[in-house]
């Protein structure tokens, strides 16, 4: 299957999946009022962590045709995103200073005078469509290494903390060995090791990110198995599968959404850093930066290319942090102190 | 205590072992010696060079001890990294041991100053947020805390290097001289950018822990017998915050010896995190899984200390 086909399923998939977990918190009085109240806290953050999601899913939505390639027989038979029919036409020569007329150097015309709203770049693509091409990155790292590490951390968290003995040993031993290795050198020795695909850096990403999640996890679990209804339960026969199912897991819900969201910033930072590295994924804001660098030492500066991206990135993740804060304050004030 | 700090380094040492093994895997077995070798070579090196290639860098036997008993690569690998003994880089044939020896001074160079200065700096603006908890000081505290966390250290770095350095030339752009007159010049600005990247997410850290200790019922007692706002922070909740602190400055040891990886390359500091993007660039395996293995172990060292430091600052920590 190819791989904007894909794109497409897991799009809509997750498109369901987020009606219905709409759905679920509306039938849930607690959801439902604490996300009323992180709607009153921070209704710009969230407008822009929208934003940036409809980015995101108008350029995972792919189809063949229906746009006017000319001559260009290859480019007519490639799937496009909305997004990049959006920027169909906006292809310039070479660099062009935000809704200029003319060429950067040289002052030869435009094909579209005063439409790119941050200049393009050396061999003259749209900068604005650049930097929203790296919104579906940002969020598919953020998003699949937390579809890894999250159900990983739950698994061993929640066996080490609630059955103790030899299986806490087992995963207490494994964290303390993937803990005390420098993170950054971890993920790169991952990287390298197993080759720079998307999927594959999301992997040492979860590898590296997990660890602190899955304590978390033990240790609320270690107290949760101590309360009164889970022994009531044990006390009447239901089963360890049942308990954990019905008992520990929703209680750990707060925690999963917290984590979720404030550990979604540190990776797409880490991939800024991996990009500089040169095993970045492909398209990505850091690589944009990484490119853009050399630009500063022109004279005259081209500066709208890292301007784009570090405004995209910064503004990204300032919106998933301040709505991670209030999410945080309003789910949880007291067991969580994240490390820096 | 001296049964537990025995214990506690006997663990540390379980988990160095697995630390090794788990290099292993991914050195000797995701990545395997021919993948290694073809990286080296180029990917149309032809079957006899990579082979050669093998033979050169010690590659070329078995990997498990079931495989061959005597001479396997996993044990040689357990045996080479526990003496330190860690052979050659792939890429240019220097001994590691050398090159971690040179870089190390650069690499101290640098963070030390940025993590002495750093860290009275951000444990002492936190206390100023916690003294106006709950007042537009601390929400303004917090808002600047997480603006300063989600910039990327790429954008600290070019945007230091860019201002400061080419507009202002208060500072060389980049570049290295250990001799004491100079060395400051080159290391102000990756030392200032350094604490000034890092700032945000520790002073954000700090409140939290500092405003966890203020609402105590012991500084409550404090104030009732009418003790000054700067007492009680200095003498009842700085020294009751003393374990998160010291659990932060203790793992930050590691670190100050194996550098870091951004600063060093961009300014030009031949320490130790340059060399490790050296040989990420140069697909030098055997330099990166030494360096890997250099900071976990330091890294398990502080980790004991932490333990017993623990002791030390906190009677209430038995040890157990």
């Amino acid at each position: 299957m190819e791989a904007w086909v894909i794109s497409n399923i897991v799009t809509s998939l997750l498109l369901v999946s987020s009606v219905l977990v709409v759905l679920a918190v509306r039938r849930s009085r607690m959801w439902s009022e604490a996300m009323g109240s992180l709607w009153k806290r921070r209704p710009i953050a969230i407008g822009v962590v929208a934003f940036y999601l409809a980015i995101g899913i108008l350029d995972s939505i792919y189809w063949v045709g229906g746009i006017n390639a000319g001559e260009d027989v290859v480019s007519a038979h490639e799937a496009k995103s909305v997004i990049d029919r959006l920027f169909a036409d906006s292809r310039e020569r070479s660099y062009s200073a935000p809704l200029a007329d003319v060429e950067f150097y040289g002052s030869a015309p435009l094909e579209n005078p005063g439409w790119h709203l941050m200049g393009t770049d050396l061999i003259g693509r749209d900068v604005v469509y650049l930097a929203m091409k790296g919104v579906r990155v940002a969020l598919l790292i953020g998003g699949l290494t937390s579809l890894i590490a999250i159900p990983l951390s739950l698994l061993f968290g929640i066996s080490a903390g609630y059955f103790g003995g030899r299986v806490d040993d087992v995963v207490f031993f494994v964290m303390s060995t993937l803990a005390s290795m420098p993170t950054l050198l971890l993920l790169i020795a991952l990287i390298m090791a197993m080759g720079r695909s998307t999927v594959s850096i999301c992997i040492a990403l979860a590898v590296t990110s997990w660890v602190g999640f899955c304590r978390l996890v033990r240790g609320e679990t270690l107290k949760l198995r101590e309360q009164d209804y889970v022994q009531a339960a044990r006390a009447l026969g239901v089963s360890e599968l049942q308990i954990i199912l019905r008992h520990i897991l929703p209680n750990l819900a707060h925690l999963v959404i917290i984590t979720f969201v404030l550990t979604f910033s540190g990776l797409v930072l880490s991939e800024a850093v991996l990009a500089w590295l040169g095993v970045g994924v492909d398209g990505s804001w850091g690589q944009m930066i990484d490119q853009a660098r050399s630009e500063l030492s022109r004279d005259p500066v081209v500066w709208w290319n890292i301007a784009a991206a570090g405004l995209s990135l910064f503004g990204l993740l300032l919106a998933v942090n301040m709505v991670g804060d209030a999410i945080r304050d309003i789910l949880d004030p007291r067991t969580l102190r994240e490390s820096p | 205590m001296l049964a537990y700090v025995i214990r506690r380094l006997s663990y540390g040492g379980v988990v160095v072992l697995g630390v090794l093994f788990f290099l292993f895997v991914v050195f000797f077995w995701v990545a395997t010696p021919d993948d290694i070798a073809r990286r080296a070579l180029g990917e149309k090196a032809p079957p006899e060079a990579i082979e050669q290639w093998k033979i050169n860098h010690g590659y070329d036997r078995p990997l498990w001890p079931w495989q061959s008993l005597e001479d396997n690569m996993l044990f040689s690998h357990y045996e080479s990294m526990l003496t330190f003994d860690f052979g050659r880089s792939d890429a240019d044939d220097v001994p590691i041991l050398e090159k971690i020896r040179t870089g190390a001074g650069p690499s101290l160079a640098l963070t030390v100053p940025m993590f002495l200065l750093g860290l009275p700096l951000s444990v002492m603006l936190s206390l100023v947020v916690a003294v106006f908890r709950e007042t537009y000081v601390d929400r303004m505290g917090v808002v600047l805390c997480v603006l300063g966390m989600s910039v990327s250290i790429l954008l600290y770095i070019i945007g230091a290097q860019f201002l400061i350095a080419k507009l202002l030339r208060w500072f060389p752009i980049s570049g290295f001289d250990p001799s004491p007159q100079v060395v400051m010049r080159f290391l102000s600005l990756p030392i200032l950018v350094g604490i000034v990247s890092s700032i945000g997410s520790n002073v954000r850290f700090y409140r939290t822990v500092f405003l966890e200790e203020v609402h105590r019922d012991f500084v409550r007692t404090a104030r009732a017998k009418g003790c000054g706002e700067a007492r009680i922070m200095a003498r009842h909740v700085l020294r009751n915050a003393m374990i998160p602190i010291l659990t932060q400055v203790v793992i930050a040891i590691p670190f100050l010896f194996t550098g870091s990886l951004v600063l060093e390359s961009f300014f030009g500091i031949p320490g130790l995190g340059a060399l490790t993007v050296e040989a990420i660039q140069g697909n030098d395996f055997a330099t990166l899984r030494t360096m890997v293995f250099v900071g976990a172990l330091l890294f398990v060292v502080a980790q004991v200390l932490t333990d017993v430091s623990y002791s030390l600052a906190d009677p209430r920590v038995r040890l157990e």
